[in-house]
């Protein structure tokens, strides 16, 4: 794909969403605020993690990336190699991790979640 | 989705004296689980030691030498001493995460307080095996940072980077293992013609196994460069 038909792309979805996210305030204005919470609560525990899986990736793609190289060039390192990238990974990982866990609270733990339902 | 009891369930024997719940919690019942496996084990290896050694035995010390290999690799020749410490923790780790793959058992090492208790306990025997190496002076000597004026810069970024150390150590652990139990939790209580049984079995098993063994190996890494960093003094080659 060329960059400017990266650019269309990128500004139709920009424009997508923001007339997609005026349906959704103007569906939410109708109903009790709880639901909203939950909407939005649902929605950013969701794409935080998505976010952050994606970026996980990549971090981790171009870890192993250069590792595969480094060996390439001399096999003889190898094993120094693998343990090195594979710490190295594990660190990357646990940002996702961190993600993760709030997702999870949000989730299944919420702290706010007593101002909005009664009792909860 | 509902609460399984797991297969080894312990009264509550402190009721008496206000502890609260009918049952030991889980994750402290499945500790003790680990506790017997490992000690059943040391004991069964270590009954009658031969030069010439049996299986069970010649088991152990194959183990029993990878962690030293590792230890001396990374801390230099002192680092058989530490050997006690990151020996238990990693195969209290790599026995806790690989419960959770028998039927009836949950992994101690999915509740952030089993995790955060090794943690902690990492964390303050690198500082205290720190301070008895190197004097306390020579030890806060690092905090600051290689000149001496930048440290009222320095101490706080050091010291809040050294807080961070046991937090993405035990929340690092706490959420591979639990995710991992969560996503095999969560895919079993799909019903939908044994086809998540083939998933599990073909995909989350060996990845759950894969996941235990490297969650113990970085988490016994990571504890063997932080002794490292706060053993090794400053003349001497910085790994």
């Amino acid at each position: 794909m060329s960059r400017t038909q990266g650019a269309r792309v990128l500004l139709l979805v920009t424009v997508l969403l923001a007339l997609g996210s005026q349906v959704a305030f103007a569906a939410e204005e109708a109903k009790p605020d709880s639901s909203t919470f939950f909407v939005v609560s649902v929605l950013t525990g969701g794409f935080a993690m998505a976010i952050a899986s994606g970026a996980a990736a990549i971090g981790q793609s171009r870890a192993i990336v250069s590792a595969l190289e480094a060996i390439g060039r001399q096999p003889a390192a190898a094993p120094r190699i693998q343990v090195a990238m594979i710490i190295g990974l594990a660190l990357i990982e646990s940002l996702a991790i961190y993600v993760l866990l709030v997702a999870l609270i949000i989730f299944f733990a919420n702290p706010f979640i007593k101002y909005v339902v009664p009792g909860a | 989705m509902e609460h399984h009891p797991t297969l080894i369930q312990i009264p509550n024997f402190l009721g008496a004296l206000g502890v609260p719940g009918a049952w030991v919690p889980e994750h402290v019942a499945m500790a003790w689980v680990v506790m017997a496996i490992l000690v059943g084990v040391s004991y069964l290896a270590t009954r009658r030691l031969d030069a010439v050694p049996g299986p069970m035995q010649n088991f152990m010390e194959v183990v029993v030498e990878m962690f030293v290999d590792l230890l001396t690799q990374m801390i230099g020749p002192k680092g058989k001493r530490y050997l006690p410490l990151i020996g238990t923790a990693g195969l209290f780790i790599l026995v806790g995460n690989l419960l959770g793959t028998v039927p009836g058992f949950k992994p101690p090492t999915a509740n952030l307080n089993t995790t955060a208790a090794l943690a902690i306990t990492v964390f303050l025997s690198y500082n205290y095996f720190g301070i008895r190496e190197q004097g306390i002076a020579a030890y806060l000597r690092h905090f600051c940072g290689p000149i001496l004026w930048l440290a009222p810069i320095m101490f706080p970024i050091e010291f809040i980077g050294h807080l961070a150390r046991p937090i993405s150590l035990s929340i690092r652990l706490f959420g591979n293992i639990f995710g991992e139990e969560s996503v095999i939790a969560i895919l079993l209580s799909l019903i939908w013609l044994g086809i998540p049984y083939v998933i599990y079995l073909g995909i989350m098993m060996p990845l759950s196994l894969f996941t235990s063994f490297v969650q113990s190996f970085i988490f016994v890494m990571l504890s063997m460069v932080y002794i490292a960093g706060a053993v090794q003094s400053e003349h001497e080659e910085h790994h």
